[in-house]
């Protein structure tokens, strides 16, 4: 119990390292003229903030594979914390576009949204993780049950698979870092479809072995 | 007393760089306690090794008077040159591969004198002049930048080309030991560029040789690029090897990636949204950096970036959406 507390706090300060770090940066930026965040910091802080949304998101995804490869169930306990903190930084993302980047034109919002695939993609993946987020919580899970809840959270597959692409479709050339993120979410994907079915044949071979 | 009307490439500007005032002491404190931080970082700040940087010595125009440039530092650690990396910080931290001297650039098609010319020979450097510019990115950012360099009309009038020649092509080194990423295939590598024959004639058109009174940081485009300001920053393009004056439009290396994202002609519009973000808008990119900058307000983008009195002739009897 205490190994879980703790290990939640360090997971805590750690996954709020790197909005102390841009805010950092920033404020040294401004006081003694460093380039941390360049002489662009609007769109260095808004693909930052998208980078860990993504990042957070890798590794919350990473986890169930991870505790059963390495055979250490107590990671799964760490998993609430992770997703939080992804939709925590998709959440700045958005709110950095809105704000720094647009500049509350919500005029400009509007056709972003209805108009600019890219966007309505981010979009899209940010709606998708929102009931994650709201039912993170142990109520939540009574309410709705533990059943209904495990397929309520499948839809983080579905905001993965869309936040890449909203990822792929920012790229102007180089497309090697969505093509790493890509290649992990399908390793993962391909690592869930293998573990249902030798699940689905042990029950398979169970059943038969009864009759 | 001179009278003068301003006209619309000096239209004034309220949100601009403030010119740094060198060796002062807050400059002082300010860098050494960057390069302690960044020592301290571990970050290794890049070192700049190309050819010794030269004072060049021109004359200075009408052109941008009443502009603000942006700082030195902004023009050269903010660069799309893909050649180098395509983060707007690779160019300065990969560009030292590049050798800028000697040069040549090969000059072909409907037109006299053509053959390979050494750099001094095409670019005479009595010729030189300052022109300061606004520079608008495709990217929806700006900046404002103190070019030297000679009109490329001028340039032309002395290769003297043909009837034939309707268009002008541009083409960059290609040198995968200098420019590393040509190693890759992002773009289709050598980047080309074009330009209509009455658009390279444009007496705002210019082949660039430096900036802030200096050669060209090579991070830039060194030696020597072209510099179309009514026109999206990719337009002018770096690093020239090849001039060819051409009978038919040239490709264009952005056109060629995404033709529905970048067209040919490229002219800043800021009533022809790119597929993925609004034009009507743009950031000025000064130098400052941090809250200021996070917060600094957007300013309207100009039809021709603001040149409309000298260019918008060109374009007369054209559909701009349809021609972008
Ligand atoms: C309404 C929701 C969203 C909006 C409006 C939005 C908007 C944007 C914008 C404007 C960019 C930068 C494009 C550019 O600079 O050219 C971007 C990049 C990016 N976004 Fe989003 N986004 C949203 C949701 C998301 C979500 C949910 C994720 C991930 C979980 C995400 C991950 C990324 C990543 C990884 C990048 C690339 C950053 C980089 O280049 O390093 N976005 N997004």
């Amino acid at each position: 119990m205490i190994f879980r507390s703790t290990a939640k706090l360090i997971l805590f300060i750690i996954g709020l390292a790197p909005l102390t770090w841009l805010v950092t940066a920033l404020t040294c930026d401004s006081i003694y003229g460093t380039m941390f965040m360049s002489v662009d910091p609007v769109q260095k802080l808004n693909r930052e903030l998208g980078d860990w949304a993504l990042i957070f998101l890798m590794v919350t995804l990473s986890v169930g594979p991870l505790s059963k490869i390495l055979k250490r169930k107590n990671l799964i306990a760490l998993r609430r914390m992770l997703g939080l903190l992804t939709y925590f930084y998709a959440v700045l993302h958005l709110t950095s576009y809105i704000i720094i980047d647009l500049q509350l034109d919500w005029h400009e919002f509007v056709k972003d949204v209805t108009k600019r695939n890219f966007i309505i993609l981010g979009m899209t993946s940010v709606v998708l993780l929102t009931p994650l987020a709201l039912t993170s919580n142990n109520i939540s899970l009574k309410i709705l049950g533990s059943k209904s809840w495990k397929k309520l959270h499948y839809l983080v597959y579905p905001a993965a698979i869309i936040a890449i692409i909203h990822f792929f479709m920012m790229i102007r050339a180089d497309y090697h870092r969505p093509i790493m993120y890509a290649s992990l979410l399908l390793a993962l994907l391909i690592y869930r479809i293998w573990t249902i079915e030798i699940k689905n044949t042990k029950i398979i071979s169970r059943f038969r072995s009864k009759i | 007393m001179i009278i003068r009307t301003p006209k619309s490439y000096d239209l004034k500007e309220t949100s601009v760089t403030k010119e740094d005032i060198y060796f002062n002491r807050r400059k002082f404190l300010k860098s050494s306690l960057a390069a302690a931080a960044s020592g301290f970082l571990g970050f290794c700040p890049s070192k700049n090794l190309q050819a010794e940087v030269q004072q060049l010595s021109y004359k200075t125009t009408k052109w941008g008077k009443t502009l603000k440039p942006s700082s030195f530092e902004a023009i050269t650690s903010y660069n799309n040159f893909y050649e180098f990396g395509t983060d707007k910080s690779d160019p300065k931290k990969n560009s030292h591969l590049l050798k800028p001297k000697p040069w040549t650039i090969e000059v072909a098609g409907h037109v006299e004198k053509t053959g390979v010319f050494d750099f001094d020979e095409l670019v005479e450097k009595k010729t030189l002049e300052e022109r300061i510019y606004r520079m608008r990115c495709v990217e929806a950012w700006s900046m404002v930048i103190p070019w030297i360099g000679v009109p490329l009309n001028k340039i032309i009038k002395k290769l003297n080309p043909s009837s034939k020649a309707k268009f002008v092509g541009f083409t960059t080194l290609k040198d995968p030991t200098q420019m590393p990423m040509q190693n890759t295939n992002i773009l289709d590598w050598p980047y080309v560029e074009g330009l209509r024959i009455d658009e390279a004639m444009n007496p705002l058109t210019l082949l660039a040789v430096g900036l802030y009174g200096k050669t060209m940081p090579n991070q830039n485009g060194a030696p020597i690029r072209l510099v179309v300001p009514w026109k999206y920053g990719f337009k002018g393009i770096k690093s020239i090897v090849k001039i060819e004056f051409l009978s038919h439009k040239p490709p264009s290396s952005w056109n060629i990636q995404a033709p529905q994202e970048y067209g040919f002609y490229s002219n800043v519009n800021p009533n022809r949204d790119h597929p993925r973000w609004s034009q009507k808008k743009e950031r000025r990119i000064t130098g400052q950096s941090g809250f200021a900058a996070l917060f600094d307000d957007k300013i309207d983008t100009l039809l021709f970036n603001g040149y409309a009195e000298e260019v918008a002739h060109l374009y007369k009897d054209m559909d701009l959406i349809k021609f972008f």
